[in-house]
């Protein structure tokens, strides 16, 4: 296994490739993870990014975020449009019609334009094996549009489309596991990771580039906004997902599972310390929130299990 | 290759010509008539004779995709569809226009379903029509083969910056088999020079690329589109003009063939064209003062050329293969160009004919049928609307 390389903000990149002013909701997590995938992967870089918040606050013309070349296309095609991009890169620097140089092609998404509209696009550019890495940003619903329920809206949250009420309660699907369906695609690097674990963060991305072929990172990326929690919390409640267990940070290196974090004994919390204070849960009752415990920690067990086979 | 003539299927035509335009990139997913083209295209990379990426797309939606990434790190790149395949497309065939991302598409037009039918009309790029792309319609393999390769040079030109569809109808074009006269791989390199795009993405020089526009922006954003394709009218000539030059086939954004004194006109698009000069023969040995206006061009739509051709004519005969459904004024190709003419002195009158849908043959028979009563109806004032020609029942 590599060694980790980014251990203390001495070894974080300095340039700054998303450019401040944007227009991103206050405590937004996600553009703070934007943030640090682009210093993972530095300046030679082209993004092709979905629809969705991220291009929405980044790219009102006249104006832009981007300090790397980037391209937006529409909502379901980032995937192939960044494959697109290596393809053409790749044929013109083979027929030296421009100068070879190791470029990271990076298609970004949210939750919505990963696992529901972009998914036959993506699968098709993971299986093809592009070298390249998608970064989904999954802020568990489609939060440019009002909270709408995505397939990544966990199991009991409440959104305006799958709102909680005398008959409901809210979201009753189970969380889409992207992950997995990433990693079925028997691509070389699948990951894990939160911006609350900025490092974590950065050393998979740094993994996702080293890594020829594709490459998978999912990114939980709270939003206040849509999760009814307070700006200031966001950081904190990525820290509660994952020391609760509901989003293991983990990576599937070849094959090989690997837990990149486990919970001490010290840090290990009920769900009940993430649910509680997040506005899209309130409703939940105790027997609700056991539910929802005991499929969390099935789940963690299942990683633990593959993570120690060698 | 040397310049050769060949007997070959249009298909494999267009796949030769677009080996000798050293594309790049090639992202298409089977539909049927086009397959042909990418089947023959896949082996030429298979083989080594073209240094391409062959990318075998999951939908024709990520074929446009990856052709959009593709054009816009500045590479060459081509795709093929057609119908279906062309209406899941549509959606990113637009944004293609707006980006400005250059790319050549042979499109083999085919029947929209349903009911599902594989062969030819013209209801596919109809469905398209306000998207932006320049659009050139050819009607035999030559005009295929070339077009093709003009359709590079078009789209690549700084002052253009626009894809470009080549139409050829699905089947009766697709799959015909012709003697092609292919040029020299140096004639064709040298009339194709590749060149770095400009504000390609590279990270040397970081560009936005595909922003997001407010409704202060957008209208100006809009009529900047509009202007790329109006824009591109003399370049498209030049490309045709040097083609000629090199080759001595010169092509046109409107054609007429036996014109000069004729009374009336039957107007086509695609492979129509070749029938109608038959028949015009035909009709001209009867005493008939007739001529065919073939329109080439349909984006940007050549109007001073086109109202050249028709002013003067008593009567026009616009041949579509499309139905406008509840429009109640005639066909898309004729309802434009009784647009194009109203209100004109030496306007003629217009009767319109859809035929053919669905590769329904429309033999010389009937181009005659369809000539001697348009023009009689024309003589009679039924110039409203539109025939389904052969309709049963």
């Amino acid at each position: 296994m590599a060694k980790t390389s980014i251990s203390s903000p001495k070894h974080v990149e300095r340039e700054e490739f998303f450019a401040p002013g944007h227009r991103a909701c206050q405590g937004c997590a996600e553009v703070l993870a934007v943030r640090l995938v682009l210093k993972a992967l530095g300046k030679d870089t082209i993004v092709a990014m979905a629809t969705g918040c991220m291009e929405i606050i980044s790219s009102p013309l006249p104006i832009t975020s981007w300090r790397v070349p980037w391209i937006h296309n529409a909502f379901e095609n980032a995937a192939a449009v960044i494959s697109g991009c290596e393809s053409g890169m790749k044929a013109l620097m083979r027929k030296g019609k421009i100068p070879a140089k190791k470029i990271n092609f990076v298609g970004m998404g949210g939750d919505g334009a990963t696992a529901d509209i972009g998914m036959g696009p993506l699968s098709g550019a993971l299986e093809r094996g592009h070298d390249m890495i998608y970064v989904c940003y999954d802020n568990e619903a489609y939060m440019n549009t009002g909270i709408q329920r995505s397939s990544c809206t966990p199991y009991g949250a409440s959104t305006t489309t799958s709102p909680a009420g005398k008959k409901s309660i809210g979201q009753h699907t189970q969380k889409k596991n992207m992950v997995e369906i990433a990693a079925a695609h028997g691509i070389p690097y699948v990951a894990t990771a939160c911006p609350s674990f900025p490092f974590d963060l950065m050393e998979k991305v740094k993994k996702a580039s080293e890594t020829a072929g594709p490459a998978y990172i999912h990114i939980l990326s709270v939003c206040p906004t849509g999760w009814r929690i307070n700006p200031s919390e966001a950081i904190k409640y990525g820290r509660l997902a994952v020391n609760s267990c509901v989003f293991p940070l983990y990576e599937v290196d070849h094959g090989k599972y690997r837990l990149t974090y486990k919970p001490s004994d010290k840090k290990l919390i009920p769900v009940s310390e993430y649910l509680k204070g997040q506005g899209r849960f309130r409703h939940l009752t105790d027997s609700d929130i056991e539910t929802i415990q005991a499929a969390t920690m099935k789940a963690y067990e299942r990683l633990l299990r593959l993570s120690e086979q060698e | 290759m040397a310049k050769t003539r060949k007997g070959v299927e249009v298909s494999i035509a267009i796949a030769e010509a677009v080996r000798q335009a050293d594309v790049d990139v090639v992202a298409a997913y089977p539909i049927t008539p086009q397959t042909h083209i990418v089947e023959h295209l896949s082996e030429l990379v298979a083989d080594g004779e073209l240094d391409a990426e062959f990318v075998p797309v999951d939908s024709e939606h990520s074929a446009m995709s990856v052709c959009c990434g593709s054009a816009a790190v500045g590479a060459r790149t081509f795709t093929s569809t057609s119908a279906q395949g062309l209406a899941l497309m549509s959606e990113i065939y637009f944004i293609a226009a707006a980006m400005r991302l250059p790319m050549v598409m042979a499109l083999a037009n085919r029947s929209l379903s349903s009911p599902l039918s594989i062969w030819n009309d013209h209801s596919d790029i109809m469905m398209v029509r306000d998207a932006g792309w320049i659009c050139i319609f050819v009607e035999n393999g030559q005009e295929t083969y070339d077009n093709i390769l003009c359709a590079f040079r078009m789209a690549e030109n700084p002052e253009v910056m626009l894809p470009v569809a080549v139409n050829l109808d699905g089947f009766i074009l697709t799959h015909m088999i012709e003697p092609i006269l292919y040029e020299d791989d140096d004639l064709v390199r040298s009339y194709l020079p590749w060149k770095p795009m400009k504000n390609a993405l590279h990270p040397d020089r970081p560009v936005s690329m595909g922003c997001f526009g407010m409704p202060e922006i957008y209208t100006e954003a809009q009529m900047n589109r509009e202007m790329g394709v109006r824009n591109s009218y003399p370049h498209i000539l030049d490309a045709w003009e040097e083609w000629g030059r090199l080759t001595g086939r010169h092509y046109r954004p409107v054609e007429t063939y036996r014109c000069e004194d004729a009374e009336y006109c039957i107007v086509t698009m695609g492979s129509y064209g070749e029938t109608a000069m038959e028949v015009v023969d035909m009709l001209r040995e009867e005493g008939e003062k007739v001529g065919v206006i073939k329109i080439r061009l349909w984006r940007p739509f050549p109007l001073e050329e086109f109202r050249k051709a028709a002013l003067g004519r008593k009567c026009l005969i616009v041949m579509d293969r499309a139905i406008t459904f509840g429009g109640n004024q005639g066909g898309p190709v004729a309802t434009e160009l009784r647009s194009a003419l109203y209100g004109m002195d030496g306007a003629p009158s217009i009767v319109n004919y859809v035929a053919g849908l669905a590769g329904r043959d429309v033999s010389r028979k009937d181009f005659r049928n369809i000539i001697l009563e348009g023009k009689a109806k024309a003589a009679k004032g039924e110039v409203d609307g539109f025939t389904l020609y052969g309709l049963r029942g």
